[in-house]
């Protein structure tokens, strides 16, 4: 897929070398700073014409090698006319886990934006109901971090038991 | 109560909200076949506002899949849509491959492309099945099922699993199939018309089915587009996308087939997409089966990226010290640093994997894009402002299945 056009259009509006570049089998990226997200999302979406969040997903670093930053939050979006697709990528760093929300620009992003926020504890400025999704309520940890440990930290044995003569 | 208590003038003026009540629906209901969650406020029996509560089957497999290598983890995308499990594994392998950068051997790609398109079939026909079922027509459904058997003995071949194969290898499948599997797809290729018209025939024109599905949970193409819609519900709404045409796989570059769409959006016609898209399906496994390459299943063993057969295994001793590179948990694969997004068209839409890989054996980072889940979060919409009763027909146009929803 050719994405000199897209990138001609970012240029254009952004400036050049605004937004790093990367490429890697057939998945192009663009690497934004959290405070430049929104509007190139938006710039994307509304004259670029990447009208499908195809998938939004975070990733924690914390273990990987040479990384520098902790959070990385990947932004999958589809020109559903042209069939081009392109890759947003931001970085966060503790204490400042938030990122706007891009809600705005596409539905799809509610619940993909609030499974991110239940396993990361990444939250989303302007999300209409940023609440957990697949944990509950009363959850206190963010188990796709990677100081999470995969067998929990014995949440599951600590419901009360309720035996067949109580109940 | 006395007769005078009850007065016109005090219930018009009312708060609104007097008049609203709550149903829960699920998570066990026998509609909703999975274990998910309706919390719906409604005016009578006309839905105001649904909300979803799901999370009762989620069982951490993005976690799992950061602990078990690219192997290994086949067997736990196996189960996230149990209706077609052949699919997820086709998928997450597509997604590893990429990031590998491994090309497929001709028989293996075909192989493949024939179990892709018979989940399809499969997952289209318990769909279709349980549609009809929910609606009152019991007898679509056992014809559905009688062949989804069918499909499960041609997995049972291949792999010796009939529910959940695990048949997919890094670079290649587990093993190659025999005469007697070919024979039994054959088979199935000309079985299968004489059900689906059995299918066709019960329901196509049958006037309840049509009449609880028409105009049921409309979804406009400007919707389905940005609530991310993807597969048969995207299609039945007419967005013109499919990735076996637009980002080809597999062996689809050189196969015939057609894109099925329709305009309305509604749950019929989700229903006739995916009755058409089981014969497009079908005529791809005919198409394979008979062009179906000879030759090795596997990429070649001296790339290192997969088990030699067990003959060298045992008796050369390259075979056995490549055998145990890639079983000791310090050796295993040395992928690139890199990240990658590979996805592949399934039964329910779009299934893609974003695979994070830190250069060892095991993936950093396994996220699943599911479909079931995205399609889900579009229920609130499509269900405001119809009945009660319409709650079945939308839920079974839209084929969630919990597993994957809630992974």
């Amino acid at each position: 897929m050719d994405h000199t056009q897209t990138l001609t259009r970012v240029t254009d509006r952004f400036g050049a070398g605004r937004f790093a570049t990367s490429e890697f089998r057939d998945n192009f990226r663009l690497l934004a700073n959290p405070a430049d997200l929104f509007e190139l999302l938006t710039f994307l979406k509304e004259v670029c014409g990447f009208d499908m969040l195809a998938e939004l997903t975070a990733v924690d670093y914390l273990r990987y090698p040479n990384a520098k930053d902790r959070f990385g939050v990947v932004y999958g979006l589809l020109n559903t006319q042209s069939g081009e697709r392109l890759y947003v990528r931001t970085f966060l760093n503790e204490p400042d886990l938030e990122l706007p929300s891009a809600f705005t620009l596409w539905k799809g992003a509610d619940w993909l934006e609030r499974e991110v926020y239940d396993m990361y504890g990444i939250t989303f400025a302007g999300h209409p109901d940023l609440r957990r999704i697949l944990l509950p309520e009363e959850f206190t940890a963010h188990p796709l971090r990677k100081d999470y440990p995969l067998r929990g930290r014995g949440e599951r044995h600590n419901f009360p038991v309720i035996a067949r003569a109580d109940g | 109560m006395p007769l005078e208590l009850i007065d016109a003038g005090v219930r018009e003026s009312a708060d609104e909200q007097e008049y609203l009540w709550t149903l829960n629906f699920g998570p066990q209901h026998p509609a909703t076949h999975t274990t998910l969650r309706l919390i719906l406020t409604l005016d009578g029996e006309t839905i105001v506002k649904a909300v979803c509560d799901i999370g009762y089957l989620h069982s951490g497999f993005e976690k799992l899949g950061e602990d078990l290598d690219y192997n290994q983890y086949v067997t736990i995308v196996d189960r996230m849509n149990y209706i077609s499990p052949i699919a997820n594994e086709i998928s997450w392998h597509h997604a590893v491959e990429k990031l590998f950068d491994i090309n497929l051997t001709p028989r293996c790609v075909y192989i493949r492309t024939i179990f892709a398109e018979l989940a399809r079939i499969q997952d289209h026909l318990l769909n279709v099945g349980a549609a009809a079922l929910d609606l009152g027509a019991f007898t679509a459904f056992l014809y559905a099922f009688a062949q989804r058997e069918k499909i499960y003995d041609i997995c049972e071949r291949a792999s010796g699993q009939r529910f959940h194969p695990s048949y997919t290898r890094v670079g290649g499948l587990m093993h190659d199939v025999d005469d007697e599997w070919i024979r039994l797809v054959r088979d199935f290729v000309r079985d299968f018309p004489k059900t689906h018209n059995d299918v066709t025939r019960l329901l196509n024109r049958n006037r309840i089915f049509i009449e609880r599905t028409k105009d049921i949970g409309v979804l406009s193409k400007e919707d389905a587009i940005n609530l991310s819609c993807t597969g048969p519900i995207a299609r039945a709404s007419g967005v013109v996308r499919d990735l076996r045409k637009d980002e080809p796989y597999l062996a689809y570059r050189d196969l015939d087939f057609k894109v099925v769409c329709a305009q309305a959006g509604d749950s019929l016609a989700r229903y006739l997409v995916r009755m058409e898209e089981m014969l497009e399906s079908l005529k791809l496994v005919q198409q394979c089966i008979e062009n179906l390459p000879s030759g090795p299943i596997n990429v070649d063993v001296d790339s290192k990226l997969v088990l030699p057969d067990q003959l060298s295994t045992y008796r050369s001793i390259e075979g056995l010290i490549q055998h145990f590179e890639l079983w000791m948990t310090n050796r295993k694969w040395n992928p690139p640093v890199e990240e990658v997004y590979g996805a592949t068209e399934t039964a329910n839409g779009e299934l893609g994997f974003y695979v994070v890989s830190d250069g060892t054996g095991v993936p950093y980072r396994a996220r699943t894009r599911p479909p079931s889940y995205i399609h889900f979060a579009i229920f609130p919409y499509l269900i405001a402002g119809h009945q009660l009763s319409d709650i079945v027909a939308v839920l079974g146009s839209l084929n969630i299945i919990a597993a994957e929803l809630d992974r």
